[in-house]
């Protein structure tokens, strides 16, 4: 076994991993976020529906929360079991930063947990309140750390090397805030908002659907398609210039995800290519549908200007295309499918019809996974289109892997994917029973006596359904 | 100073480490005894002495990766990959028996129930099992060429890290049931006593016997604790733990509540004391020292700054935490 198939089943190993745990904490940060809005509506308004959303929704943040977190320390250990030589060449730039990110946000967060999910009973409204708000904050935290990290890996900056390739501090602010890092993290904050945003608004469009005057379906789903509208332009305005901020520092990426192999010669300029079968070997696409100049005003705002194709790179210095070139697609495309349901909402308000319009409320259950596929499709772009390397341009993945053959990479694989489709199944269908039900008038939520929290379940605590509570095991 | 960053930081993290260890040993133990305690409303009860605080006990294992990842990236980067299988084993258990606290309430079915509890318990036993082998394999020696581990992923498992392994179960099943001992009552309380009763004498032997083996792995750990003038400053252990040993039974059989607790945590400090006088000044043994391994003084620094402002929180809003959910644990009182 030769040491590539250790490395790349070390990759396979490391996007599966983030490839579930990207989905919990994108879910954790956003529905945070709303669950503070909620609870602080409730206490400004004193409206019961607020609170009622609030209990709705807590029960589900626990249990996308608990997945977060332990898919989360196995990342953390993943550094130092699949990546060694990384974890040693750039453990002294990116190791403090995830140091802080335990400090500042982790703590934070598991700290004031216990207390959202289980006291509000126990330490009155106020600073109930302040717990919930803590807790996202620390998500915001953790966000602005790993991303802090992961651009810095992607456009780096504020260090020294030595001369066996280990990067040293310089600048920490330069490392922190490198070029590519507010681009990244805003586009990120963003899609974890999308992303609740569409749940939400597709759990409140399910119950609309088969009750149209439950209050809080009603206002759940009011709230997403406000966060449509807004938030989805906003979105890709922040991809757009998140774009041409990668055209400076990584073009070879950019050519990749337009699908662009040569240089435009003359004042033909760039096209915009809608479709097409990138042929890695060929160095060319095959049936491409392109729109003439149009790729030139999207890149330089210009009618002709030019970005440099992929043949200006040699072959080993090119990302996998294919991949780069759809997963983009796919993001842009749900990304303007979100804004477009946005403004479909605006338009229905308006009209006084949000309520009784169930064409569009089965449109926006269909869209509930949207925002997290353009997530994963966004980091698919991100991170296949940085490779060969892991510290872009300057240190390579087959450089970065530990020295595990092939054969212990593979079975530890096989056992993550094994636990993983257990324990995320499971989750998921948790989740997805939460969801099915309504959210209801006094829905209960946190403690009833001192230290009950009966209604983080929907009956009495522990039940089981198809056996009487004394004859359990 | 750039000479004692190391030195204060392998402080720190050696701290990090313990409170871990028995933060969330005590939450592991429990899960462990789930193996002995069969009644479902006493489960429940067990689990929600735990449920608001063990994502916080776990947080000290992410300092630790972490913060060794951040200080010593050396040492991070050529342990992992040594106690590799070790490794993913401790965090695959982890994982199931993390979501165990949010599912095993969650399911409706008697298969469910079942399906989480055997969860809760095996990723508990596993992730102690797997934590006692890598400290083992650290323990006997892990060898370095070129900055990079040199060796097998399977090359750990020997008689030694088996034995640190139980031991470590072991251990964490006690803190679980003299923890429970503490935050419940009536039957549950008194089987616990029970089970601490049997389960302190085979962690004193297993300590014991650990103790005696792990010189014998290294002739430095030798001098360290049998030549003189050191004998001088490593006697008090033993001594320490005997007389641990006798609070514990002490409080025990006057039926206190938190002393036999509180006996076990002061053995897990004094092995972990006679473990790090073995180890010092390495971090990796049996070439790695901490000056070795440290990151250079300005990553050590910029971590430091926020390590000593924020740590004295974090100690301060978690004990804030525990007191908010202080006092016995009741059937029907659930968390859940
Ligand atoms: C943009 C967001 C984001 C990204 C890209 C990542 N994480 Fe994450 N992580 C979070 C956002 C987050 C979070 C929102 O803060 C979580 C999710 C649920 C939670 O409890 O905190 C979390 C949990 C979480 C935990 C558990 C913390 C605890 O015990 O409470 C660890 C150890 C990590 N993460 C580590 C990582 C590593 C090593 C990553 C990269 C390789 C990573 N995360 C990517
Ligand atoms: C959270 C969303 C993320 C997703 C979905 C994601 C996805 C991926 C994918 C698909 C790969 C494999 C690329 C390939 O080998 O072709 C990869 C590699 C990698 N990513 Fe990311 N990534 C994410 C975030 C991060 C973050 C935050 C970091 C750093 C802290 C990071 C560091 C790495 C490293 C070290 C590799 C391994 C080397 C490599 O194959 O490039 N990633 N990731
Ligand atoms: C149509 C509008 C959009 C445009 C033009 C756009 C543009 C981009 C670009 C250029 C990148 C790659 C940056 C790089 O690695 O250099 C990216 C990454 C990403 N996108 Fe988008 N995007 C859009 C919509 C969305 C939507 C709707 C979501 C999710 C709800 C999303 C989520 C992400 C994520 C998670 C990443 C990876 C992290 C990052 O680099 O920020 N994007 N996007």
């Amino acid at each position: 076994m030769s040491n590539l198939d250790a490395v790349f089943l070390a990759r396979l190993q490391f996007a599966f991993t983030l490839g579930f745990h990207i989905i919990f904490p994108a879910f954790s940060i956003g529905l945070a976020s709303y669950l503070a809005v909620l609870e602080g509506l409730w206490l400004r308004t004193g409206r019961q529906v607020f609170l009622d959303l609030f209990h709705y929704w807590i029960k589900i943040f626990a249990i996308g929360f608990a997945m977060g977190v332990v898919s989360g320390v196995v990342m953390s250990y993943q550094f130092g079991t699949n990546w060694g030589s990384f974890s040693d060449k750039a453990g002294p730039v990116i190791g403090p930063l995830m140091g802080y990110e335990v400090l500042t946000a982790f703590f934070l967060e598991s700290g004031f947990l216990g207390v959202m999910l289980f006291g509000m009973n126990r330490v009155g409204r106020g600073l109930h309140f302040l717990a919930t708000c803590l807790v996202a904050i620390g998500t915001l935290i953790s966000a602005f750390w790993i991303l802090a990290v992961n651009s810095w890996m992607q456009t780096p900056a504020g260090f020294t090397m030595t001369p066996d390739g280990r990067f040293l501090p310089a600048d920490w602010l330069a490392i922190i805030f490198n070029p590519s890092f507010p681009y990244r993290f805003i586009h990120m904050v963003l899609a974890t908002y999308l992303s609740v945003a569409f749940l939400v608004g597709a759990v409140g469009a399910w119950h609309l659907l088969r009750d149209r005057t439950n209050e809080g379906a009603r206002v759940m789903f009011s709230m997403a398609l406000w966060m449509a509208l807004f938030v989805a332009p906003i979105q890709i305005f922040a991809g757009d210039a998140h774009g041409l901020n990668t055209l400076l520092h990584q073009p070879v990426k950019v050519a990749a995800m337009e699908g662009d192999w040569v240089d435009p010669t003359g004042d033909e300029g760039d096209s915009l290519v809608l479709f097409a079968w990138p042929d890695q070997e060929a160095a060319a696409n095959r049936a491409e549908i392109a729109i003439p100049h149009l790729g030139s005003l999207i890149l330089t705002h210009s009618w002709s200007g030019a970005i440099k194709g992929l043949r200006d790179w040699t072959p080993a210095e090119r990302p996998p295309v294919a991949v780069v070139f759809y997963a983009f697609r796919i993001m842009v495309a749900l990304g303007f499918l979100m804004a477009g349901a946005g403004l479909l909402g605006a338009f229905l308000r308006w009209r006084g019809r949000l309520y009784d319009a169930p064409w569009l409320h089965r449109i926006m259950v269909v869209m509930a996974p949207s925002g997290f596929l353009a997530l994963l499709a966004g980091w698919t772009v991100t991170e296949v289109g940085r490779q060969p390397y892991t510290v872009y341009g300057l240190l390579r993945t087959t450089d970065s892997a530990s020295p595990i053959a092939a054969p212990g990479v593979a079975a530890s694989l096989l056992a993550f994917v094994v636990v993983y489709f257990l324990v995320y199944g499971a989750g998921i269908a948790f989740l997805l029973r939460q969801m099915a039900r309504p959210p209801l008038p006094g829905e209960g939520g946190v403690p009833k006596s001192p230290t009950h929290a009966a209604g983080l379940m929907p009956g009495p605590a522990g039940a089981i359904e198809d056996i009487p509570p004394t004859a359990a095991e | 100073m750039a000479d004692a960053l190391p030195l204060i930081w392998a402080g720190l993290l050696a701290f990090a480490i313990l409170a871990y260890v028995v933060l969330d040993g005590f939450d592991l133990g429990v899960g462990i005894l789930f193996l002995v305690e069969h009644d479902e409303a006493d489960r429940d009860v067990m689990m929600n002495t735990v449920a608001p605080v063990w994502d916080g006990n776990e947080t000290w294992l992410v300092l630790g990766g972490g913060g060794l990842f951040a200080v010593f990236p050396l040492a991070y980067a050529v342990v992992m990959p040594a106690l590799y299988a070790a490794i993913i084993g401790m965090l695959l258990a982890l994982v199931l028996r993390g979501v165990a606290f949010e599912f095993r309430f969650k399911t409706r079915t008697r298969l469910g129930r079942r399906l989480w509890n055997i969860a809760f318990t095996v990723g508990s036993l596993v992730a102690a099992l797997c934590q006692g082998l890598a400290l083992g394999g650290l323990v006997q020696g892990v060898h370095i060429a070129r900055r990079a581990y040199a060796g097998g992923w399977w090359d750990w498992v020997t008689g030694f890290t088996i034995l640190c392994g139980l031991a470590v179960a072991a251990g964490y099943a006690l803190l679980g049931a003299t923890w429970l001992i503490w935050r419940t009552e009536g039957e549950l309380q008194a089987r616990c006593r029970r089970h601490a009763r049997a389960l302190g004498v085979a962690v004193l032997a297993l300590i014991v016997v650990v103790s005696l083996w792990t010189p014998m792995l290294n002739p430095r750990f030798m001098a360290r604790w049998f030549a003189w003038p050191e004998i001088a400053l490593t006697s008090p252990v033993p001594i320490l733990v005997a007389l641990l040993a006798w609070a514990f039974w002490h409080g025990l059989s006057r039926r206190h509540d938190a002393t036999p607790f509180l006996a076990v945590l002061g053995w897990f400090v004094l092995c972990y004391v006679g473990l790090g006088i073995s180890l010092f000044p390495y971090i990796v043994p049996p070439d790695l020292t901490i000056w070795q391994a440290a990151a250079p003084p300005a990553s050590q620094g910029f971590l430091l700054v926020g390590a000593v402002v924020l740590v004295p929180i974090i100690l301060a809003y978690t004990a804030y935490a525990y007191w908010v959910f202080r006092g016995k644990v009741r059937p029907g009182m659930h968390y859940h």
